[in-house]
């Protein structure tokens, strides 16, 4: 291009960047592709709706209060009683005892892999981790019940003995289950600290220990946090560990040795069973499953929350 | 020379509470690490242990019965091959799509593409027996009214899976550089012929190992099926998109469920079988980001 050219073109009225006529072709393609996103949002509603009608019906029959504060549930037995209470503390029985495992075990090895290990141990580790996440639930059941409960029997000294279907064993075992969730996102965090808070750390004369536990856990405190609260969500949605080996029997309790019924395991069982449409049966299913979807709910929208916060500091 | 050499040498070793401290911590994160390691070599010398002499071309040929010394799981492999046949055709397409909406159209400034990626996000968590509410109330009865069928239970599964489909894509889109984008926008492509031409073979790999990996999850996955009302006796195969259907997960659920250690042994089987599948999956997933994945 001349220069005498390159001036025409710089002092003529500047051209619009936009084309001369609409492109049909790649607005359609927009468009379906919008539509693949809206399917996600379709699921959201769909689900909620699926919950809320039957829901809704379900609380026309039994009042809020005698499902939040009655002892017993038996929604199938005449008279029924709708008390969901043993339920959640069943839930919550279990969700406790997996915690134990994978929040202690979960950050250690979080630490290790993001503190510790050369990069080729990591590159190791990792891929066998990711594996353990990658196991069936059923799977988990079938070695819970057949492995963890006869070992636990064997060696129990406090009380009675872990009955066949109990709750320790099924806590303990989804532990296990959620530790690799909640040592990726602990490293996660932890790898988005800035080497400089490391390296500043160590001019300070810190050890490795006082660097890691008081120098990077503390900056990477909210996504670490974000995986326990999700490891928490994943306890008390989990369905077929607690199916399998912690029993179908509702149980106001918080004795690890005994057998109880979780949210997601009468939800679980309530469908074996075939209820017929609209009967109090298939309600029940609906009413159980609303609870449950909102504390997970709940828990999932801190965690998305809490991961943010780290990645608008560090990132 | 490493650094703690170098240090060493310069300000003296460590005082000896520091360094028992420090061993101490360190032979706890270890221990922490071998736990999870630990426990998944038990599982799999358990299972393999208990399942290991009952493996064999009876599982793979013979049909559920009351028998355990001569049933096998026949209908629930085909069920599976069925429903991941169709969860595979159903996610992929649509997890895609929406994930090369969100990250090459969506303006982030619109708070409806912030509310579709929170959406996402969320859904990633939902238990997966709710999806079985969801297809059970839209799916398998009310709206759609598919009855307990392949196409209500792959259905139900793919809803579960799409999440997981669609944030994979997104990092192996987002993995491509801007400079390639900006490459072929400059040399006149139209947005869609950037995609197509530019974008998408470099975030192939990447989409292939998160797809499997979603598929993977979608194969063990029981808890949705068992709502749906899958945990019936079938002892044939599916024929069609309206058969009755069982899966390996909901087989051997049903076998552990039963009383006789012969049933056990056999879900031990049975697992092995899944297990294989779904190694052998990892793997290939592994080779595919190991092979494809392209370094920018």
């Amino acid at each position: 291009m001349s220069a005498t050219e390159a001036s025409a073109v710089s002092t003529s009225a500047p051209r619009r960047l936009e084309t001369a006529r609409p492109r049909y072709g790649e607005l359609l393609i927009q468009g379906l592709l919008a539509v693949c996103a809206l399917v996600s949002v379709a699921t959201t509603v769909g689900i909620v709706i699926a919950l809320l009608e039957p829901t809704i019906e379900f609380f026309g029959d039994v009042s809020l209060k005698e499902f939040f504060t009655t002892k017993e549930w038996s929604p199938l037995f005449s008279p029924p009683s709708f008390g969901v209470l043993p339920l959640v503390t069943a839930t919550l029985t279990i969700t406790f005892w997996a915690l134990l495992v994978c929040i202690p075990f979960g950050l250690g090895a979080a630490i290790y892999l993001s503190e510790y290990a050369q990069p080729r141990t990591r590159s190791v580790l990792k891929p066998v981790l990711e594996v353990l996440a990658g196991i069936p639930t059923v799977v988990y059941g079938f070695f819970a019940l057949t492995f963890v409960t006869p070992i636990l029997q064997d060696i129990w000294f406090v009380g009675e003995k872990p009955q066949v279907f109990n709750a320790i064993s099924a806590g303990l075992v989804m532990g296990i289950m959620i530790l690799p969730t909640v040592a990726s996102l602990a490293e996660d965090a932890m790898a988005a600290v800035p080497q400089d808070l490391r390296a500043g750390a160590f001019a300070l004369g810190g050890t490795k220990f006082q660097v890691s536990t008081r120098v990077v856990v503390p900056a990477a405190l909210s996504g670490i946090v974000a995986g326990f609260v999700l490891g928490i969500s994943r306890a008390i949605g989990e369905t077929m560990i607690v199916l399998i080996a912690a029993g179908g029997t509702p149980n106001l309790s918080f004795n690890p040795s005994e057998a109880m019924q979780t949210m997601t395991a009468f939800i679980a069982a309530a469908g074996i069973g075939d209820q017929p449409t609209g009967s109090v049966g298939y309600k029940t299913i609906f009413a159980v499953g609303s609870t449950l979807f909102v504390m997970t709910l709940v828990m999932n929208m801190v965690s998305i929350r809490l991961v943010r916060k780290y990645r608008e500091v560090y990132e | 020379m490493s650094t703690p050499e170098a240090a060493a040498r310069i300000v003296g070793s460590q005082p000896l509470k520091d360094r028992v401290q420090g061993q101490l911590f360190r032979f706890a994160l270890l221990f922490s690490l071998a736990i999870g390691i630990l426990s998944l070599l038990t599982l799999l010398i358990q299972v393999g242990v208990k399942g290991g002499p009952r493996f064999g071309a009876d599982i793979l040929n013979s049909f559920p019965s009351g028998n355990p010394d001569t049933a096998g799981a026949r209908s629930a492999i085909f069920g599976t091959i069925w429903v991941i046949s169709i969860v595979a055709l159903v996610t992929i397409p649509i997890g895609i799509g929406a994930a090369i909406y969100l990250e090459e159209y969506a303006n982030r400034e619109r708070w409806w593409n912030r509310l579709i990626e929170l959406n996402i996000q969320n859904l990633a968590a939902v238990p997966s027996i709710v999806y079985g509410i969801l297809g059970l109330a839209f799916l398998v009865r009310g709206f759609a009214d598919l009855g307990q069928t392949v196409l209500a239970g792959a259905l139900t599964l793919s809803l579960l899976v799409m999440p997981v489909v669609i944030i994979s894509a997104r990092e192996a889109i987002r993995a491509v550089p801007d400079s390639i984008r900006q490459g072929s926008l400059a040399l006149g492509a139209t947005q869609w012929q950037t995609i197509r031409r530019q974008i998408l073979p470099g975030a192939i790999p990447g989409m292939a190992t998160g797809s499997i990996l979603a598929l993977s999850r979608a194969i063990g996955e029981a808890a949705p099926l068992v709502l749906l009302g899958a945990l019936t006796f079938i002892t044939f195969n599916p024929e069609s998109l309206n058969s009755a259907f069982t899966v390996l997960p909901i087989q051997i659920f049903n076998w552990i469920s039963r009383p006789q250690e012969e049933f056990k042994i056999l879900a031990a089987a049975a697992i092995l079988v899944l297990l294989i599948i779904l190694l052998a999956m990892n793997a290939g997933a592994i080779y595919l980001r190991n092979r494809y994945q392209r370094k920018w």
